[in-house]
């Protein structure tokens, strides 16, 4: 099979909520809840039947307003959070043949360190704020087997470039860095084991714009270099116009909309993405 | 004598259930087994963890040597020693080889220990993983699942700092290819006495209310990365100015009015044992002639 056919992820009926349901909300029926909410028992459906595609290579947005289910279903992918139902299969694990939500809490870390890496909306999930951003890279590392100070080193030295920190830095704790400096340590170490999947969530949220600005860049740049699969969350369509290939918009944890960025921004078919796309003009 | 408590100290209740975590800490080599950390006439930190343990083991015909540092003397090891001694009435010595039941802060004594003997050690901080993960739920859940990156991350860390991993004690050891223990704070000097030990060491922490042990005869293997191989202090041309020993653990110390540094056992008994056999050799001399 061609690898532009085959998806590298497959995300299949993915459900997440909070609370266990009552006899109201377990019936399935949307009309009874309240945007992603259980008025009844206060239980929060965060992610809905969710069901994509990642290809190789490409960059895939995922957007909608604030609230409904973007973090909460990168957590679900990085294995942070439990899935209250569904399956993901990636094509470089056991032949994307095993759920990856079935496996063992040691497998999916194994998974975690080998196949994926992560930027967290709020870069104290992702970083250790009192240690070395060279020791924050080195953690990725050591956590997918390697034993070797000057390689870990010399890779991290590497990547820091990558990622404009000056090597002369690296010894610094991300606590002395500015938000779009620790952004970048946390790309740094999200990329250091060469994960065929990248997770960006809201990398850019928060920081002024010309920093956003070169955030993205980087961005394009590493996807360009390294080829390699990135799925990026934003409440901001600006930001998915820019690096998408292709978009998926959610809506109170549902996917309302799917399909080529372009396409979307052009035609939005639901009433929530057409407002949502009239806003950015 | 007359004695006020029951013997050493705690009731049979109180003895037997330290004893059971310890059976259990005993079978999971380098697993921090919880206890009740019970309330002693000394404070928390000043060595209860172990003290609890050698009063839950001691028998009538135990022979007792406590150490701190090194140091059968301190006021720390007197006190435990009177502790131990007025409430149990058995016997206690410094030379090493002559003791059942050696409870040590911060040392393994350098005589080899023998199968029948149990080193007891204190232990301020049980957990290895602590500075790297605050919360006990999530340490408990790194050990389950032996993602011991943590560990590794710190002696990283320790070169970037310093350019080696030479900084201090209570290097973390991997225990039986299973658990990363702490050692408690002996000199890395001490780590590879614990491999292979003859003899059983119990590792007790009272303020944090862990038990945790090395079986006779377990792996016990220090961590260190591939290129940066793991080393214990070093006293390469230094010996004991007192008794001569070399390849020991020193002690520097500096004289008083000449200002010059010189070396000397950090285990005094170790160098008294020494020093008596040495002036007992210049004694048979006259004898024999
Ligand atoms: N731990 C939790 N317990 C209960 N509800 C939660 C929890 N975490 C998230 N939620 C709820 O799940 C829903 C989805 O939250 P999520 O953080 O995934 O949204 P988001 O799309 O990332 O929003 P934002 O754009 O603000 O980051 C929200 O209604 C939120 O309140
Ligand atoms: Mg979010
Ligand atoms: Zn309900």
């Amino acid at each position: 099979m061609n690898d532009f056919e085959s998806p590298i992820l497959s995300v299949k009926n993915l459900n997440k909520q909070y609370g266990a349901g009552c006899g109201h909300c377990r019936t399935g029926d949307e009309e009874r809840l309240m945007k992603n909410y259980c008025p009844k028992c206060g239980t929060v459906y965060a992610c809905r039947h969710i069901s994509f595609d990642l290809y190789p290579g490409e960059v895939f947005g995922i957007v909608g307003e604030s609230g409904s289910g973007k973090s909460t279903l990168m957590q679900c992918l990085y294995f942070d959070q439990d899935v209250t139902g569904g399956e993901a299969y990636i094509r470089t694990y056991k032949n994307g043949e095993v759920n990856l939500f079935g496996e063992s809490s040691q497998q999916k870390r194994h998974i975690r360190n080998h196949q994926m890496g992560k930027v967290y909306q709020n870069p104290v999930l992702g970083l250790r704020m009192g240690f070395s951003s060279i020791g924050n890279i080195a953690e990725k590392l050591i956590a997918a087997g390697s034993r070797n100070v000057g390689a870990m080193e010399g890779r991290g030295r590497t990547l820091l470039e990558h990622v404009n920190i000056p090597v002369r830095r690296m010894k610094e704790p991300p606590k002395n860095f500015s938000g779009g400096m620790q952004q970048r340590v946390q790309i740094a170490k999200a990329l250091s084991n060469n994960p065929p999947i990248l997770l960006l969530d809201e990398v850019t949220t928060g920081l002024d714009l010309s920093v956003q600005a070169s955030v993205l860049d980087l961005i394009k740049k590493l996807q360009r270099q390294l080829n390699i699969s990135i799925i990026i969350v934003s409440h901001d369509l600006g930001v998915i116009r820019m690096l998408a290939d292709r978009t998926m918009v959610m809506l109170d944890g549902r996917v309302i909309e799917y399909g080529l960025t372009d396409q979307i921004l052009e035609d939005p078919q639901h009433r929530y993405t057409q407002q949502l796309v009239h806003s950015l003009l | 004598m007359k004695i006020a408590y029951n013997f050493a100290f705690f009731d049979e209740g109180s003895k037997r259930e330290i004893r059971r975590a310890t059976l259990k800490a005993i079978a999971i080599p380098g697993y921090q087994v919880p206890f009740a950390s019970r309330e002693m006439p000394i404070a928390r930190g000043w060595g209860t963890g172990g003290l609890q343990l050698t009063l839950s083991l001691i028998g009538k015909n135990d022979v007792l040597k406590v150490i701190d540092q090194g140091a059968d003397e301190s006021v720390n090891a007197v006190n435990i020693k009177k502790l131990v001694t007025g409430t149990t009435g058995v016997k206690t010595v410094e030379v090493t080889a002559e003791a059942t039941l050696i409870q040590s802060r911060h040392r393994i004594p350098e005589i080899p220990l023998k199968e029948h003997q149990i080193l007891v050690l204190q232990v301020p901080l049980p957990e290895p993983l602590r500075y790297y993960e605050p919360s006990e739920f999530v340490t408990k859940r790194l050990h389950a699942e032996k993602e011991y990156s943590g560990a590794w991350l710190m002696l990283f860390e320790q070169i970037m700092k310093y350019g080696n991993m030479s900084s201090g004690a209570d290097h973390p050891v991997m225990v039986h290819d299973r658990y990363v223990m702490a050692p408690s704070p002996i000199p890395r000097f001490d780590n590879p006495k614990m491999n292979y030990s003859n003899a059983l060491i119990l590792l007790g922490a009272g303020r944090e209310k862990k038990v945790y042990a090395v079986p006779p005869y377990t792996k016990v293997v220090s961590l260190a990365f591939d290129d940066y191989p793991f080393e214990a202090e070093r006293f390469d041309g230094m010996s004991c100015r007192l008794c001569g020993a070399a390849g020991v653990f020193l002690d520097e110390l500096i004289h008083e009015e000449t200002g010059e540094t010189y070396h000397q056992c950090n285990d005094t008994s170790f160098c008294l044992s020494r020093l008596n056999s040495v002036s007992a050799k210049y004694q048979e001399v006259p004898l024999n002639e």
